[in-house]
Parts: C-alpha cells; structure tokens; sequence
C-alpha cells in the first residue's frame, strides 16, 4: 500500500455470488455494491436469506467452493482487489486488518482450549511476539472488553462464561491485533436485551477508541437504528436501498424497505378486539403459588446436593376465557417452565393450578385427555417441533387419530385444507415434508396443528422468537385472526417484551422464577413500576434512530458487565 | 411407515416405486449392487429347484476339474470340487441356506434388539437398568467363542445357528436403538404429541419408531455381511452346518484342504460371500438416504459439482 490511501476503506463493487445447487444455480448476492469507511458503521440489514451473511463470508474468503462461486465484481481493501490476491496474502490480512464476529458464540469457540489461550492464538498465528507475551496480552484484553478479573478467567473454558461475555471473548479476539475493519455477523441475535445493550455499547466504545470501520449484519432494525451511521438493505441478494439511518428510517424510498418498517412487531393494531373483562366470568385458568424446584444432584449415586434451583417460585395469576396473557423474561426466567407446568408436561413442587374449576394436577385418564383437547401448544423452534419424516397432513390430521371423535376419517381430508387455507398455506402444501418450508411457513404448519381440535387455550413457547420480523409480524396478525374469530386465550410466552405490546391484553413480567410485574399492556408500556421492567424496555433498542441517538445520549445502560 | 397408518390425502406426483427406481438409477453403484442381490435372491428362492440334482451328483472323472472350460457343460464353467461336483450348482445351491441362515439372524436380532432398545430408551428406569445390564453382559463376551461354546454344547444345525448368531447380534441394535430413542423423545415434536394427548404406544409407533428404523435397516445391512461371515467361520471350524447341508462358508472350509493345488474350490464361495457382503454395503447407504426426506435431494441431483 505505497500509493496514496485510498479514498474507502473497503468498497464492494458488483460482488455476485453464486451457489450451484441441485435445483439450479441460485445468486445468493447478486451485483451488490457498497462502501465502508474509517472509524464508520454500515449496518446491512436483511432478513433471513437475504445473502447478507455470503456477502461478508466472501470478504474474508469463507465461502466454501464448491457450491459456492464469485463470480463477478470487486472487493477492494484500500483499493487493492482482495479477490486478486493469493491465498497466503489474504490470510495476512484476515484476523490482522479485517476481522469478524459471530452470533453463535459457543460454536465459534473450541470447547478443549481456555479462553486465554485461544485470544493469544491469533498473536500466535500472526507471528507477533512471543508466547508469555501472547498471554498478559490476551488477558490485557479480556479486561478491556469488561470481563472481570481477567487474570484467572483466561484460564477458563468456553463453556464457564455466559453468552454475553462469550461474545465479549469473541470481540478481544477480533480486537487482537487492532484490525482496520471489523465486521460483526448479527453478533447480538442470540442474546437477552439487557446483556444485547451492553455489548451494542461495548462495541460502539471500542470503535470510538481504534477508529475501525464496522460492517454490522443485522436482521434487527432497533440494532441498526442504534449503532448504524449508513443503511444498506438487502433483499434476495441485492441491494435495494442505501443511505444514512435517518434517510432510510425517516424517508424510505424501496416497497421493500417500507414493509419491514411496518412490520415491525408490536405495531399491530386489532381495533375489533376487546379484552375480556377478567371480573365478569369465572377464570378460565387459575395459577395458584406454583412453584417448582429442581434439586441438584452431584456423584454417581445422584445424591442431593442440598442445592436448590428455584425455577418457578410462587407464581399467581388468572386467565379468563379469550384472554390473551404476555409473559415476559429473560432466559432463565422461568417462563418456559411456567408453561410447561401448565400443559402438564412437568409436575409443580408446589401450589395448585385450576382449569374451568377442575383441579389440572389431579386429572388423569379421561379428564386428563378431554383437558389435553382444550389446551394446546405453539413451540419456539418450528425446525423441531415438526416431525421430519410426517407428510403436513400427516401431522395436521394426527390430533384426530388421537381424538377420535372430533373428526369422522372420512372429512379429514377436506378439514386439512380448511386449516392450512386458514392459516395462510396451500392446499397442495399438504403432502410436502417440514423440510420444504420456510421457518415462518412450518410455524403456521404447527399453527394448524394447534387449531384442528378446536382448543380453548394456546401456550405459544416463544412462538415468533426465531422468526424474521416481517414473518414474526404475520404470524402475530395470524394469531390475533384466530383470536377474534374462534374466541381462544393465549398464554404468550416471548422474551421480547415489544412482540407482546400490542397484541397481549395483559402481561407478566417474570425475573428469577419470580413475577415482578404485572399489569395491563398498556400500564406496563406507558408506566412500568419496577426497575426490572424499566430496564428491560430500556435496553431493548427501538427502531428509530432519534430515539436511540437521545438514549445514548442519557446513557441508560449501566456498565455492568454481563 | 408413517404412510401406513396416516390417511393418504392426495396421491403423490409420482408412483412411489416408479420414484424408488429412478433414485436407484441415480446412484450407479447401488444400482449394480441391486442387481446383483436380486440375481443372488432368484437363485436363493428357485436355485435349488432349478439346479436339481446337479449339485450333489458325483462325477469322479471330473474331480478338481479347473475353471475356465466348456467343455463339460456350462456346469462346470467354475470347475468342480474334489468329488466333481459342479462348483456353479452348489453355489446357486448353498445361497438358498448362506443368505436364509443369515437373514432370519439378522431379523431376529434387529427385532429382538430394536423392540428391548425401545423399552430401555423409552421407560427407562429399572426395566432400561436390567436390559441395559443384560446387554453389557452379551457384549463382554467374544461373540464368536460364545457361538462356539453354545454350538460345541448343543447339536450344531440351521436352527441353533441362526439363534445363536442372533443372540450375539442383539446388542447393537439394543444400544443404537436406545441411545436414539434418549435423544428423540425429547424433541419437540413428541412434546407436541403429549400435549395433544397421545398415549407412550402411540408416541413410540408414530414418531420415534420410523425415526429410528432407518439407523436399524442401515446397522442390519451391514450386520448381514457380518453374519455371512460368522456362519462361514463357524462352518469352517466344523461346528456350523452339518452336511449334507452346506453355505458359501462351508464351501470355503472343504476348498482349504486343496488350496495348494486347486485354488477355485475356495475362492469362488469366497468371492460370492465378498460381493455379496460389497453390494449389502452399498445398498444400505444408498436406502439411508433415500428415505430421509431432507437427504433424498443428494440423489437427486444431476450435475456433478461437487466431487
């Protein structure tokens, strides 16, 4: 790099990246363009198969050929073509001037190696210096990315420290060896909001210090919004919008664009629903003190330990019949277990749970199977929750062969139809496999499951949460569809608290196994009284670049490392 | 699998055995293979009734006569034994009792294990403790002396071969099948079914049982060409079939005194026990992906470019 410094830092030009599959060749980038510069944020936003994250795979020569081929265009490094050079030159530069994160922090670090060691790995690799100086300088940067006491945590293992301070591992990694260019794939996506904040925050400070250049690669325009000083949006491999975050979120100019700003979760509106008023008729169901308990067990013989794991401690609440109930939390906050207890798929240690005055616990036989016609359950993980080897209506008629009587043989045919056009999928959607749909199809898949029995209640275990957002808003509008029509209650278990600010009547908010707030939706948004539920609604970002430059500004995110 | 008791909603696109074949005729190895075991299956089933008499007539002009020639018939194309037995009919001939000792040991033990596998993974508790016991005890012993043993005590014969090669074979199947069925009950898809109110048999019929089939039918492939073997050792160590009866194994153990001066005797069972074992092998991982239906594109591809 003798010549004059070129005037970006890195530009992209007319990168198309193909992959040879066997339905055909598919442009997963195709001829995208664009610029990063000193010390600047380009957040790429997109959702999910959007060729955002071949795009950067491709800067740092990680697509794997086969499939995958470049086929045209330019990655310029202060200008100088990456794509021209060898092999032994860009490994040079990767890890040394540009480096990356990732979002799956427990894959992206080697299990067998401490954390120090693997840190003072990239000094090894790039020949720095020598290999004590390699460790105080890999500890020197776990306390400059907020681990504390980094002097015994570098002789730990991944599996020791939470995802948050995983990632803060990733990022002393990527800092090393001071790189010109960092580039962060959805590095918060897997994390609670409160630790998402502190990261975002760390991120943003170090930038500030080293004056790196960050491409951040995001599905989350509340992240974007935060930490972006240039939008590019990407859809189906191309770039359909470019510009500063207040041009983009202010004034956006590609139909693209302007449906993800509307769907943002929590901006549906249901004018015709009504929230049921809890007085008047008797609860649907009634959650009295549940709590339960696991014991610790350590040694062959599974001795107790004496310790105690208090994953739902006292938890009261009601439901009324056509109610929808948000349930709010952080992981390991309880929630999951929460509802698991009341599909009776775990037995409380303690207290009672009430369903149309019958006690639940002590159902069994009949009354357990008419109780298990009622209640039905939506899971988070739409790839799991289907069986692969069942055709769609295989799995959407099984509640019949379970129950009998619902349904004669002879209609299922036409009610499989019936359910999957109500739902929004295709008649001869049904005799494909869960592998052949999108995430956010195979979720109305078991949407449909859910409904063919007609039930009265539905637990929705973080049923958009793996969801892009634009999906996560239809699947919400879908329920809220439902709701109106078939009268169902919802327990609406999400960790993301604006998923449930429209669409819940009422919400709980959990802590530690613990309700810590709870109210209607609109006294929790508008006036939250606990500091819990302050914090939570402060550190998830909104999606509105003024609003985040202002709470930056005010700085609302304690320092605490996560 | 799940087809058979789930209502059948819309006839698929194409007719399933016309697509079986199509996905055979993708992969060229299989292919092949199928065709060979089908050969070997004809003659298995009507190889002795075709063959007659052929391979049990004496004909001591032609004793040890080597392979290669015509001119005593097509019979004796792969030469005779040493007492001018056409070497080809007792081939098609032992196949009936090689591939049925065999394949009833492989069901039995894929059947028995799969069925205790089920149950240990499944309930768990102290029946899963003894059967899981059971089997620590069945695999501490050699397979192979534990067969000799039992054979040396009772009378050697078809019926105390094919249950002693399946007792031995029980635990790979016990210990597969019940470390699959620990993973795929909790999935969330048999939470699922709990919670619309499936009952244990139907939550172990429909959803884990065709789960784990595959890894079974694959294991049993394999396993066949291990039992093949097995009987021709114990056949070979004379505890095995007892003529008049005789397999590929026991064709080996007659040919062993002649090695030095007429090498076919042995080698012609020993290939047809090797190919048979190679065409096994390629067909089980060709079904392993043909009926998974997110492998089943790997079989459908029809450009080369991965290599």
């Amino acid at each position: 790099m003798a010549e004059a410094p070129y005037r970006h830092l890195l530009e992209v030009r007319d990168l198309t990246v193909e992959f040879h599959t066997s339905v055909g060749t598919i442009r997963a980038v195709d001829g995208i363009s664009y610029h990063v510069d000193r010390g600047e944020t380009l957040a790429i936003l997109g959702e999910s198969g959007s060729g955002k994250s071949v795009e950067a795979a491709a800067i740092l020569n990680l697509i794997d050929t086969p499939p995958g081929y470049i086929t045209g265009g330019e990655i310029l490094y202060h200008g100088e073509d990456l794509l021209q050079m060898s092999a032994e030159q860009r490994r040079e530069i990767n890890g040394r001037q540009i480096a990356m994160i990732f979002q799956d922090t427990l894959a992206h670090l080697n299990p067998v190696y401490s954390v120090g060691w693997q840190i003072a790995e990239t000094f090894r690799a790039h020949n720095q210096c020598s290999p004590s100086e390699a460790e105080t300088r890999a500890i020197e940067l776990l306390g400059r990315v907020g681990i504390p006491d980094p002097q015994m945590r570098a002789g730990q293992y991944p599996h020791q420290f939470s995802g948050g301070q995983r990632q803060r591992v990733m990022i002393a990694m990527a800092l090393a060896l001071e790189p010109d260019l960092l580039i962060a794939d959805e590095p918060t996506t897997a994390l609670d909001v409160t630790v998402q904040a502190q990261i975002l925050d760390l991120l943003k400070r170090l930038q500030t210090e080293e004056g790196m250049g960050v491409v951040l690669i995001t599905h989350d325009l509340g992240v974007a919004a935060d930490m972006a000083d240039r939008i590019a949006v990407m859809h189906s491999g191309k770039i359909v919008e470019q510009g500063t975050v207040e041009q983009v979120f202010r004034d956006p100019q590609h139909s693209y664009t302007q449906r993800l700003m509307n769907a943002i979760p929590g901006r549906v509106e249901d004018p015709d629903h009504e929230a049921p008023d809890i007085e008047a008729a008797p609860p649907l169901l009634q959650v009295h003190d549940v709590v339960k308990h696991y014991e610790v067990t350590s040694g062959l013989l599974r001795r107790s330990t004496g310790q105690v794991v208090r994953a739902v401690d006292g938890v009261t609440f009601d439901l009324a019949a056509g109610e929808t109930l948000g349930v709010v939390g952080e992981s390991g906050s309880g929630k999951s277990t929460l509802g698991r207890t009341i599909l009776r798929l775990e037995e409380p240690t303690g207290g009672t749970i009430t369903y149309r005055s019958h006690d639940l616990l002590a159902l069994s036989g009949a009354d357990l199977l008419a109780f298990r016609r009622k209640v039905q359950v939506v899971f988070q993980d739409p790839y799991s929750s289907l069986n692969p080897r069942m055709s769609v209506a295989a799995i959407v008629s099984e509640p019949w062969s379970i129950h009998r009587d619902v349904v004669p043989r002879r209609e299922w045919n036409d009610r499989v139809i019936d359910l999957l056009e109500r739902v929004g999928l295709q008649p001869d959607h049904a005799r494909r496999y869960p592998h052949q749909f999108s995430g956010g199809q195979r979720q109305r898949i078991a949407i449909a499951r859910a409904l063919a029995l007609q039930p009265e209640l539905i637990v929705c275990d973080e049923a958009v949460s793996a969801l892009d957002v634009s999906i996560q808003a239809q699947v919400i509008e879908l329920l809220a569809e439902l709701r109106d029509e078939m009268g169902l209650a919802y327990i609406f278990i999400a960790h993301d608290l604006h998923v449930v600010e429209h669409f819940a009547d009422r919400v709980l908010v959990m802590q530690a196994g613990r309700i810590v707030e709870q109210g209607t939706s609109a006294q929790i948004f508008a006036a939250p009284k606990h500091s819990y539920t302050q914090a939570l609604l402060a550190a998830s970002p909104v999606p509105d670049p003024a609003v985040q430059a202002e709470r930056r500004r005010n700085s609302l995110t304690p320092a605490i490392a996560s | 699998m799940s087809e058979a008791s789930g209502p059948v909603l819309i006839a698929p696109e194409e007719r399933p055995i016309r697509q079986v074949a199509l996905l055979l005729w993708r992969d060229k190895f299989a292919f092949v293979a199928a065709a060979y075991l089908s050969i070997v299956a004809f003659f298995a089933v009507f190889g002795p009734w075709l063959v007659g008499d052929l391979a049990t007539s004496l004909n001591l002009r032609l004793r040890n006569a080597p392979p290669g020639s015509i001119e005593h018939g097509w019979a004796f194309v792969l030469g005779a034994d040493a007492l001018g037995r056409s070497i080809l009919a007792r081939l098609i001939v032992a196949s009936q009792n090689t591939l049925g000792i065999a394949a009833a040991a492989v069901c039995a033990a894929m059947i028995c294990g799969g069925t205790l596998g089920l149950i240990a993974g499944y309930v768990g508790k102290w029946p899963g403790a003894i059967i899981m016991r059971f089997t620590d005890v069945l695999m501490s012993f050699p397979s192979l002396l534990l067969a000799l043993v039992v054979l040396f005590v009772f009378e050697p014969g078809v019926k105390n071969v094919i249950i002693v090669l399946a007792i031995t074979r029980i635990p790979i199947y016990l210990r597969t099948t019940r470390a699959e069925v620990l993973e795929i009950r909790e999935r969330m898809f048999v939470t699922a079914a709990r919670v619309m109110g499936a009952g244990s048999i139907r939550i172990v019929l429909r959803h884990v049982v065709p789960i784990v089939a595959p890894t079974l039918v694959t294991i049993a492939a394999i396993d066949f060409a291990l039992v093949m073997l097995a009987e021709s050792a114990l056949s070979f160590l004379g505890v095995g079939i007892q003529p008049p009866e005789f397999t590929w194994g026991a064709m080996v153990a007659l040919g062993r005194n002649y090695l030095g001066s007429a090498w076919w005797l042995a080698f012609w069972p020993g290939l047809a026990i090797m190919l048979t074992t190679l065409a096994l092998n390629l067909l089980s991982s060709w079904a392993r992906m043909a009926t998974d239906p997110t492998q089943r594109w790997r079989l459908e591809i029809t450009d080369k470019y991965d290599g």
